[in-house]
């Protein structure tokens, strides 16, 4: 599975995207935040508050409890601040 | 898309004339154009900046404006579209972002120019981030902003 972040949390992870295998455990957008979370202390930091992170499925908005299932690009970013 | 419509990511400055007269020849049946420029202030939060970094999810976020156009469409008569969107370092002074909407009359363009920005600022997905006094910061978002969205929902 891709996974891309932006902004804060590409900062904080010192990272643009990476594959993960995911266990089967893990079906929805709050899932991978919880497991991601216990990956190491950068991922600690970064998602530290999961309420305030947003995320896409294949750059569609869902909320966190959408099923990650057939997806096959999954992003994480802030709220946005364009304009 | 409709004829007339563009929406585009911009790594360079942004020729407001162009771009608007672009838009009033769209079609003959245009009688108002409204545009709008948001602009980088040289002060945010009563701080003196140096630029603004403008970060994008390529891809989405032209996906994503070009849905809340086509919303806009569906609502108001609209005969063409723009939007233009800066990417990368701005200066103050320069346009971050570009908005202009074209109709037979007034209220379509303005009603929807208005639609478009308030969505566009609360679910494109662009980041801002300040740069001066030797350290960069993440711009918070507007809970204004929000409210602003909420007010088209039927």
């Amino acid at each position: 599975m891709k996974v891309i972040y932006f902004a804060w949390l590409r900062e904080r992870l010192d990272k643009t995207e990476e594959e993960l295998e995911l266990p089967a455990s893990v079906e929805t957008i709050g899932d991978i935040m919880e497991w991601l979370k216990t990956r190491g202390e950068e991922y600690a930091h970064a998602f530290d508050n999961p309420k305030v992170i947003r995320a896409a499925i294949d750059k569609t908005h869902v909320r966190a409890d959408a099923k990650i299932a057939g997806a096959s690009e999954i992003a994480f970013f802030p709220p946005m601040t364009g304009g | 898309m409709m004829p007339g419509e563009t929406v585009r990511i911009a790594q360079s400055p942004i020729d407001i004339q162009a771009e608007t007269r672009a838009v009033s020849e769209a079609s003959a049946g245009i009688g108002a154009v409204v545009t709008f420029s948001g602009i980088c202030r040289a002060d945010e939060k009563g701080e003196r900046i140096a630029a603004l970094h403008l970060e994008h999810y390529p891809g989405m976020a032209e996906q994503e404006i070009e849905s809340h156009v086509n919303e806009a469409r569906k609502r108001w008569p609209l005969l063409a579209a723009r939007v233009v969107h800066r990417v990368g370092r701005i200066e103050p002074g320069e346009t971050i972002v570009f908005v202009a909407t074209a109709s037979a009359h007034r209220e379509a363009a303005f009603a929807a120019a208005e639609f478009i920005m308030d969505y566009l600022k609360t679910s494109a997905p662009f980041w801002k981030k300040t740069e001066g006094g030797g350290r960069e910061v993440w711009v918070d978002a507007n809970e204004k902003d929000e409210r602003a969205a909420e007010r088209w929902q039927k």
